[in-house]
């Protein structure tokens, strides 16, 4: 990656992102200084647990923020087009045609008084000046491509009428409809049940194996990024705190909060010296959003924390190829490998 | 052999809908039961009736046939009055942990709560006990005077436990108690149920969706489908050799945490959609998504025995004291 020209760009760069809002009790900083690429038919997981700015973050791409509330500096740039500055009526434009999103509860995002059938055509027909028939068509085309079995059929049917994991693909051929350049899912299986949500991963393997579509996928569920991303951005109270290549990431996690978040899934359970099998806990709890001091978030909750993780805080640093991790006293590789 | 806690016969609940005479069969003919200090881990995804059957045993549901057992005393129809002496012995834990708990309440007043109901304990009795369950929970004894929203989700659930434990129950129903929890509170909160589950010995019917955690926590497991139990027996059994099909797809189908592996895994991708469960099919009611459903299966409602080893039932035409089928086999 070092060796690419300059002027050779990711299809999507996020340069110093801050988005705060304003609030009664005060301005919550949501997201602190978020740098990240997602290159061309890519799907990257950003994943961190709840209230580190991990959905924040991807909203600001498409600006799906209260504009009289937030607070947003930094750059988004979309295949070098920046987004930041561009006035409502042009990002309406980029919505839905080259930005799209999928959102976790299908039913909310669906309205219930129209066929499917006619919410996928009314994109079409905005963003693509389709006729009437001609997005008809596409839309059943687009349900097959989601893998909804007789998609003639189902086009004609209300969002009552299909089960979770099928709306769930309904909202997903809406959201692929004009063959947009960046995807983002926001938790999109977290509401369904295991053995729907690997088929609903699936199609978005799929889609990008097809479509060449890059996916920005936003889960707290480690075993989901496992599954299908490419490379993931672990964060952290508003700041990314590690992102590597999924297999790289998984073997040799270099953050403490990454590797503590691995071995505090039931799954990575170990059985202590009395014989009971216990999970690692990470203790105490994410810092309040309002203060920022200049130090590392984490050091209260850290193992591995030592003076200098008060005194400033830790940049992200470089650990191999892709691998970067912002910690003063990051996990060695045999360290990460059998935790 | 100890008597069990709970035990729960041929329990069918239906609900009926205000159109046609028809009924939502949400449990249909379910047999368990949890022996002294055991706990078992009741598994199935959403409308599987899981929830159901916890809500039956607390009568907080009106069961619809079959009976609910606690320490051998038959509860289905006992009244509410003569009922409330036993629901000392019972209490539930709920998803949850925003709403289960009164905003209006300290956490003290939340924990004395079941205590004063009771006549158990008052005054600076009452105090000195929810102190101590507070701290067995992790909680340090000044929360008393907080109240719900000043709590982060892990913390509620802690009260959520402190409540239901006070009283030193005999059974725990525990519904989802981790699901809406971040993974570094979940693990802190599941550590804390094994405990307090191993020191107090209290026997625990733990319903969730999620394999990872009955695999950490329940001795024995039970997996339900469409309102029937498919498979039970105990828990590394049941993950070691799954035998019914549903099982087998359910395992399969939980993503690994490990990239590598996962990826290598052979999955079974179920076809289909679950059935209405005001409809269910007739047979086995898995065949319509099952991948190796032969004829018998369409027809025939298999039982849920043991087929080849006593403690672990399995109710599945293809389950042979020769054979097991392998879904995960070819493909």
């Amino acid at each position: 990656m070092s060796e690419r020209l300059m002027s050779e760009h990711s299809l999507l760069e996020i340069t110093g992102l801050r988005v705060g809002f304003d609030t009664e009790e005060g301005r919550v900083q949501a997201v602190r200084d978020v740098s990240l690429r997602l290159e061309r038919g890519e799907i990257l997981a950003l994943c961190g647990e709840s209230g580190c700015g991990k959905s924040v973050t991807a909203m600001s791409i498409p600006r799906l923020l209260p504009p009289e509330t937030t607070r947003l500096s930094g750059s988004i740039r979309l295949d070098g087009r920046e987004l930041t500055d561009l006035p409502e009526s042009a990002l309406r434009a980029i919505r839905g045609k080259d930005v799209s999103m999928v959102f976790q509860e299908p039913m909310t995002s669906l309205n219930p008084s129209f066929t499917v059938g006619f919410q996928i055509a009314e994109v079409l027909r905005r963003h693509e000046g389709m006729s009437r028939t001609a997005a008809r068509s596409r839309a059943v085309e687009l349900l097959e491509l989601v893998g909804i079995p007789a998609p003639a059929r189902r086009v004609r049917e209300y969002p009552h009428q299909l089960s979770g994991g099928m709306r769930q693909r309904v909202m997903i051929a809406i959201a692929v409809a004009c063959s947009p350049r960046v995807l983002i899912a926001d938790e999109p299986t977290t509401a369904l049940d295991v053995t729907i949500q690997a088929g609903v991963l699936d199609v978005f393997r799929d889609l990008r194996d097809r479509l060449g579509t890059a996916i920005i996928l936003i889960t707290h569920d480690l075993g989901v990024v496992a599954d299908v991303a490419d490379r993931a951005v672990v964060m952290y109270a508003g700041r990314a705190v590690e992102e590597a290549s999924v297999t790289e990431l998984y073997a040799r996690p270099r953050h403490p909060y990454t590797a503590g978040l691995m071995r505090a899934l039931p799954s990575a359970a170990v059985t202590g010296e009395d014989g009971r099998r216990r999970l690692t806990e990470i203790p105490g709890l994410v810092p309040p959003p309002f203060e920022d001091p200049d130090e590392c978030a984490f050091h209260p909750r850290c193992p591995r924390a030592r003076e200098d993780c008060t005194a400033t805080r830790p940049a992200l640093e470089a650990f191999g190829t892709g691998h970067r991790a912002a910690c003063f006293h990051p996990l060695s590789t045999a360290a990460g490998g059998d935790a | 052999m100890n008597a069990p806690v709970l035990e729960v016969k041929d329990l069918v609940k239906h609900y009926p809908i205000r159109r046609g005479g028809r009924s939502v069969r949400a449990v249909d003919g379910v047999s368990l039961s949890v022996g002294p200090g055991e706990v078992l881990g009741l598994v199935g995804e959403s409308g599987s009736g899981k929830s159901t059957i916890g809500r039956c045993v607390l009568r907080l549901t009106e069961p619809t046939a079959g009976s609910v057992s606690l320490g051998g005393r038959d509860v289905t129809h006992l009244s509410r009055r003569a009922l409330r002496p036993l629901r000392r012995d019972v209490h539930m834990v709920f998803q949850d942990p925003y709403s289960s708990l009164n905003p209006r309440f300290t956490v003290g007043q939340i924990v004395a709560e079941p205590l004063r109901r009771h006549g158990v304990a008052r005054g600076a009795e009452a105090e000195t006990r929810v102190r101590e369950m507070l701290e067995r929970v992790g909680l340090s004894a000044d929360m008393r005077t907080r109240r719900p929203h000043e709590l982060s989700g892990g913390q509620r659930q802690r009260v959520g436990l402190a409540r239901a434990l006070v009283l030193e129950p005999k059974l725990v129903v525990a519904d989802e108690p981790v699901s809406a929890l971040d993974v570094s509170v979940q693990a802190s909160v599941l550590n804390l149920i094994a405990d307090l589950q191993r020191d107090m010995g209290f026997s625990c019917l733990f319903i969730t969706h999620d394999l990872s955690v009955v695999e950490f926590l329940a001795d024995r497991i039970a997996v339900m489908y469409l309102g029937r139990i498919v498979e039970t027996g105990p828990t590394e059994k049941i993950f070691a050799e799954p035998q019914h099909p549903y099982t087998q797809a359910l395992l399969s189908a939980a993503p690994e945490p490990d990239p590598v592996r996962q990826r290598e895994r052979r999955r079974v991708v179920l076809g289909g959609e679950v059935p209405s469960p005001l409809d269910p099919p007739t047979g086995c009611r898995f065949h319509t998504r099952c991948p190796i459903a032969v004829d018998t299966c369409r027809t025939d409602e298999p039982r849920l025995t043991g087929v080849r080893e006593a403690d672990r039932p399995v109710a599945c035409h293809l389950v042979t004291p020769s054979a097991v089928p392998d879904l995960t086999e070819g493909n």
